[in-house]
């Protein structure tokens, strides 16, 4: 007698999707890039949905359905800030589908550098960018995701840095907080043994208010940070701004450098101030920080 | 080469010292390296005087020297040639002995279960070649922390009792120095394998080298040297008095551990908080800060595991976490803490002061917050303030 075939085992793997919103697609290019573990993490968890990686519109079998994305997932990674209307009750949608909800880069965590719309006109910008603003249809902000939905957990950097991904993809897999640390750069910078090129070379350089988790790439190539992965917990703005003009930059050179990836960070709205402040006082020289010899 | 600190007993063999041409510190290095040694030391990368592994003797700076101050570092060109005629740089010998990140375990899970395996390689012996006097009291301070209590670290065992410490005495410090008001140089205390003092004179480029060790007087036996003379001893003593009278801070004469306790509500603590970016610079530079924290890293699989150690620094937020929140969540408490664990609760906990006077924390301070302007600062405090204004230390 033959047997009865065994019934397909369920497919207890959790489930990850992958969201995309305002932003260049680098933070998911990221989790392709970890073209050693792809495999290991396709193993441990279940893409239900991740439009960068599919080939058709609706997934690989076509299915409609797939592409709002019903879930449930068990971990969703939302890239981008939210910028529209549309993209606003989305961002509800993903939230309802989602038991975790983890943005990564600066567009989902800050709003991105899109969020230099919040500092200008945004009429003035569409007549002058687009030849037909009136097809245009937009926020005049761009939001980070929490401003949005609660968020479990906030992933930084433009773009990511792909083993801190993994860290944090593997850690809710395990059921563990993530591994990733707040101090500043200059951990980082010390740690893999690169000199301060601020004390060596009098590089201007954003490391010490910054969050660390890149590896601290720029310095050891003898550039500044330029703050990328936005503030390092309690940042010390007032002292950083002087030392910033001590090493020969002007105030406007100040507020552009934190006017980036990161420019809406609440920690970064003092900056301006804290900016004509400083440079104003280095006159009547009563500056923290004396100008550097020559 | 042990951690004791008492295994300088000058050996019978030329209890004044030898003297050693410039020549010979390329002979030096070749017989470490057959010896089966691997020779750190100073040499010039990326404009600054950094330690690093030194296949021969011409990577070390000659000709160079630096210009420090708070939060500056310049090399400067020397006309006289010397060798380790330069004060601190970036790194101290901790990264070599409490090694940045250390792995102490890993866990696999198997089908007969969880096998742990313990990392414990062997270390390179190391010689430190240019070991100087403060940063040599520095390796014994650690010492103490790391191997003196009840809880030892194998791994820095390990490679602390494999070093071997070739001192240079110094002759050059820097506009940040202050090894004398701390006691620690610029003449070498006990503790190295051989000590060296440079001359570089009229007779010449020469070094006066005295072993403090059997494995010292061992290496020395190897060299090219002759009996030291009367002038080479007496120029090198000079050097290094003439040094010690050119130290470019000073600490206030008052004791320090007195001063920390007694100023714990100053309300300078505040202007430095207000200067302070808790970026922790200080704490990497500084040669005897010792805190670790460990990680536990998991892989995709969480089939392996594995205990990482890495510093970790009093000014990071997460330092002090517990449960509700940060033990010290101002960067003034978290300077504060550092600033009185270094010169003063240090006594307490492993009797003796933390700092050795090198300097570096002023140097590589971005914003050039300077110690021994805060202890003069917070000393001055305690003179300003009438007596009736009480509330001295108890």
């Amino acid at each position: 007698m033959a047997t009865e075939p065994a019934p397909p085992s369920p497919d207890l793997r959790p489930t990850l999707a992958v969201w995309k919103f305002a932003s260049c697609d680098g933070c998911q290019l990221t989790l392709l890039d970890c073209e050693d573990e792809l495999l290991g993490l396709a193993d441990r968890v279940r893409i239900d949905h991740f439009l960068e990686m599919t080939s058709a519109e609706g997934g690989a079998d076509g299915q409609r359905g797939r592409l709002e994305g019903r879930g449930p997932y068990d971990l969703s990674l939302v890239e981008g800030s939210i910028t529209t209307t549309d993209d606003a009750e989305r961002i509800r949608h993903v939230r309802r589908v989602s038991r975790y909800v983890v943005t990564i880069g600066a567009c989902a965590t800050a709003g991105g550098i899109q969020a230099l719309c919040d500092f200008a006109d945004i009429e003035e910008f569409l007549a002058a960018v687009y030849a037909r603003p009136e097809y245009i249809s937009t926020l005049e902000t761009s939001t980070p995701i929490s401003a949005h939905v609660p968020v479990d957990f906030e992933l930084r950097g433009c773009p990511i840095d792909r083993r801190q991904l993994l860290e944090v993809i593997t850690a809710y897999l395990a059921g563990r907080k993530p591994r990733i640390p707040s101090h500043s750069v200059c951990f980082e910078c010390k740690r893999r043994g690169t000199t301060c090129i601020t004390v060596a070379h009098g590089t201007p350089c954003l490391g010490p208010v910054t969050h660390a988790g890149c590896g601290a790439i720029c310095p050891a190539y003898g550039r500044g940070c330029y703050g990328c992965f936005g503030p390092s917990n309690q940042p010390n703005l007032r002292s950083m701004v002087a030392q910033l003009h001590h090493d020969g930059m002007s105030e406007r050179d100040i507020q552009r450098v934190f006017r980036t990836f990161n420019a809406t960070s609440p920690e970064h709205a003092p900056v301006p101030e804290l900016a004509a402040e400083e440079c104003h006082s280095s006159r009547t020289g009563t500056e923290i920080r004396p100008e550097r010899p020559a | 080469m042990t951690a004791d600190a008492d295994v300088n007993t000058s050996p019978a063999l030329a209890p004044d010292g030898l003297v050693m041409g410039k020549d010979g510190l390329a002979a030096l290095v070749d017989v470490l390296i057959r010896h089966g040694f691997t020779v750190v030391g100073p040499t010039v990368r990326d404009g600054v005087i950094v330690l690093a592994e030194l296949r021969s003797a011409d990577e070390l700076p000659y000709g160079w020297g630096v210009e420090l101050e708070a939060g500056r570092y310049r090399l400067r060109e020397r006309t006289d040639g010397a060798a380790f005629a330069h004060a601190a740089g970036p790194q101290s010998w901790k990264p070599f002995l409490h090694p940045p990140r250390v792995r102490q375990w890993s866990a696999d899970r198997t089908e007969d279960g969880l096998v742990l395996t313990a990392d414990q390689p062997a270390p390179p012996r190391c010689a430190f070649l240019g070991v100087r006097p403060c940063d040599l009291r520095a390796i014994a301070v650690q010492d103490r922390v790391l191997t003196g209590g009840a809880y030892r670290d194998p791994g820095y065992e390990g490679r602390r009792s494999g070093a071997l410490l070739i001192v240079v005495e110094c002759t050059e410090p820097g506009a940040t120095c202050f090894c004398v008001s701390m006691d620690t140089g610029p003449a070498a205390g006990p503790g190295y394998d051989l000590v060296m003092t440079e001359v570089v004179d009229e007779y010449g480029h020469r070094f006066w080298i005295r072993s403090g060790s059997p494995e010292g007087s061992a290496i020395l036996a190897e060299l090219p040297t002759r009996p030291a003379d009367p002038e080479t001893r007496e120029a090198a003593r000079a050097g290094v008095a003439d040094a010690a009278d050119r130290m470019g801070r000073t600490m206030p004469e008052a004791d320090l551990r007195e001063l920390m306790a007694g100023t714990l509500d100053a309300p300078r603590w505040d202007d430095v908080a207000g200067r302070c970016l808790t970026c922790g610079n200080c704490t990497m530079v500084c040669p005897t800060c010792f805190c670790t924290t460990t990680e536990d890293v998991t892989d995709l699989t969480g089939d392996h595991a594995e205990r990482w150690q890495l510093w970790d620094s009093c000014f990071d937020l997460d330092f002090s976490q517990l449960h509700g929140g940060p033990v010290r969540a101002s960067s003034r408490g978290r300077y504060r803490q550092w600033m009185t664990h270094k010169l003063g609760t240090w006594y307490d906990q492993f009797g003796s002061s933390g700092c050795v006077g090198c300097g570096r924390c002023i140097v590589w301070c971005p914003v050039g917050i300077d110690i021994t302007e805060e202890a003069a600062a917070l000393h001055d405090w305690t003179h300003s303030r009438a007596p009736d204004e009480g509330s001295g230390p108890p």
